[in-house]
């Protein structure tokens, strides 16, 4: 996702000259090709994110759009209240980017563990949220977002993800969902880069015989509601996937839209549940200890569908 | 009944107050302050005080600014980080022509746009809204380095707070302006010593200040906030700064509450609104001061 990020972004740059990008002492490597080709156009704040958000909310009031580079946490909750009161209140054209949402940083440690920041973006008024699922994804979302008006806020896995969609996704519209394939028994609903597992998921619960929707939700703020009370009104079971807290983050947002269309579908909520990580260790290795990998999505999918 | 602007101008005898003077319009900022804080029982009038020079001597030929056009592409920038110094920049903004003075009245009040700590939206003038303490110099740094990048000559004025800069973004601002070498990029802080429970000394000290702005490779100069001439002879050497390299800082020795004798360095008066016998002798002070 990292790499189809700074590939769409190279191609937005080449066309709008006021794109400008600032990171927090980060990227080393990745962002090679834009301090390769747009010298003038990107600039290394430090490791000072509050000053890094503040001068991005300046540089924006100049009539540019400037993406902020950070990893984990802390393009997010370290400098919140600039995003909130100097970006999000004046709409400016400032774009936060996360590499490594979830459990990417696993072995890291808890400081890198980027698991509440979904639930604390989506909670400011004013900030669109962009959940990519896949590297190709990745690319559509990040030319709507660079021409999306006001603050952005998107939520990357790592690099080399595996492809979910086999092509480019073309055509894509904010905030539709995407079908990565279509099911009768029950929906795996999907935000961010832990799509890979709920398309496992899906795959060994057609082994049991049980047809499996999986949809992605490239942006999680504003939501698709439309979709999300179509998917209730189809679907007696379904099924969020988020790395990340389940309180909050996705699953809190498709809860808050059924809960209101009031017809009787169960929500069930896969994620972090209300806790902070206690182990180390690597992305898959955590998504198995905490209960998000593919085997155990199937598993307690399987599980609520046979309840009443 | 009196409107209130016939009211903050009943001490001019029916003149017009010149507000091209920095004293003139310093004196209507305490003025107004004194009104506002008294009918809308809102506070901070000591930080108010203390920054009206300052805030008047921006507001009379420092900033380029024109309250008929306040969006004109190449303004100067004015930023007030210490928000809560807010109704010095709205009645400078007011008396100056960018919006009725008789709106003042309406600080702070149920449903007014006129916030206690200053916002932009709705009034002409501001550039951003703040009120949390250590926002503002990065913002502005911000647009010191789109203009920079643009190679515009419009400059961006920053008043800060001394307590204010106990916040570590205040810093974290200081270091990347320097490293951005936005010689158009001013601060002024308005050092009066006081913050809110204590003095700066006897909460975190900042001294020596103006050789702490120095090593994080500032231009520093330090003058009394309360001249006048000093401050604009201050800014002015600010502005010839551009061309440095380096952002420059004023540090504007003044006294919290300058203007009303009870009021001066007293922090009571970060919170306490004046009412009664407290206003009356206020105003009092402040007519036998009008120049």
């Amino acid at each position: 996702m990292r790499d189809a990020f700074v590939r769409a972004l190279v191609q937005e740059m080449e066309i709008n000259p006021r794109i400008v990008l600032m990171t927090g002492d980060l990227g080393f490597g990745v962002l090679r090709p834009i301090w390769d080709q747009f010298p003038d156009r990107i600039i290394n704040a430090g490791i000072a994110e509050q000053g890094m958000v503040g001068l991005a909310a300046g540089l924006a009031a100049t009539g540019r759009t400037v993406l902020v580079y950070s990893i984990g946490n802390f393009p997010t909750l370290r400098p919140l209240e600039q995003i909130r009161n100097d970006c999000a209140y004046t709409k400016a054209n400032v774009k936060i980017v996360c590499v490594g949402g979830g459990f990417v940083y696993g072995s890291l440690g808890m400081s890198h563990h980027a698991t509440e920041d979904m639930a604390v973006m989506r909670a400011l008024p004013d900030v669109t949220c962009f959940t990519p699922g896949d590297p190709a994804e990745t690319e559509a979302v990040t030319r709507v977002m660079l021409r999306t008006e006001g603050t952005c806020y998107l939520r990357l896995g790592r690099g080399n993800e595996p492809k979910i969609h086999d092509g480019p996704v073309e055509g894509w519209k904010m905030p539709e969902p995407i079908v990565i394939r279509e099911g009768k028994d029950v929906a795996l609903l999907s935000a961010g880069g832990i799509l890979t597992q709920a398309v496992e998921a899906a795959k060994l619960l057609d082994e049991k015989g049980i047809s499996a929707e999986v949809v992605s939700f490239p942006c999680l703020k504003p939501m698709d509601a439309e979709a999300v009370r179509k998917l209730t009104e189809r679907f007696r079971h379904i099924v969020t996937v988020e790395e990340h807290n389940v309180t909050g983050g996705f699953g809190s947002a498709v809860c808050e839209i059924a809960a209101e269309g009031g017809n009787g579908c169960r929500i069930h909520r896969i994620g972090l549940q209300d806790c902070f990580t206690a182990v180390v260790g690597n992305q898959q290795y955590l998504r198995e200890i905490y209960g998000m990998d593919g085997k155990s999505i199937a598993e307690k999918a399987e599980a609520w569908i046979h309840e009443a | 009944m009196e409107s209130y602007e016939a009211l903050v101008h009943s001490a001019f005898g029916g003149k017009q107050p010149d507000v091209t003077d920095p004293d003139v319009l310093a004196w209507l900022i305490r003025r107004n302050g004194l009104e506002m804080s008294h009918i809308s029982r809102g506070s901070h009038i000591g930080s108010v005080f203390s920054a009206a020079e300052i805030i008047a001597v921006l507001y009379t030929g420092v900033l380029h600014v024109d309250p008929k056009n306040p969006k004109m592409p190449d303004r100067d920038r004015m930023i007030l980080s210490k928000g809560h110094a807010g109704s010095a920049v709205y009645a400078a903004l007011a008396e100056t022509g960018f919006f009725p003075v008789e709106q003042l009245k309406t600080h702070y009040g149920n449903g007014s746009i006129l916030s206690g700590h200053v916002s932009h939206k709705g009034i002409p003038g501001v550039e951003v809204s703040t009120g949390s303490l250590g926002h503002g110099l990065a913002v502005g740094a911000g647009m010191a380095l789109g203009a920079k990048m643009d190679g515009e000559a419009w400059r961006t004025w920053v008043v800060l707070g001394d307590g204010e800069c106990d916040e570590g973004s205040v810093w974290e601002a200081a270091l990347q302006a320097a490293q951005f070498g936005l010689d158009r990029l001013c601060a002024i802080v308005d050092y009066n010593h006081m913050q809110s429970l204590f003095t700066v000394e006897e909460t975190l000290r900042l001294e020596p200040f103006e050789a702490k702005w120095k090593d994080f490779g500032w231009n520093a100069q330090s003058v009394n906030g309360h001249d006048t001439k000093a401050l604009r002879a201050a800014c002015e050497r600010a502005k010839e700064n551009a061309g440095s390299g380096k952002p420059s800082v004023i540090l504007a020795h003044t006294v919290k509450g300058k203007g009303v004798s009870f009021m001066e360095n007293n922090i009571l008066w970060h919170y306490r609104t004046p009412q009664g016998e407290e206003y009356e002798a206020a105003l009092k002070e402040l007519e036998a001061q009008r120049p």
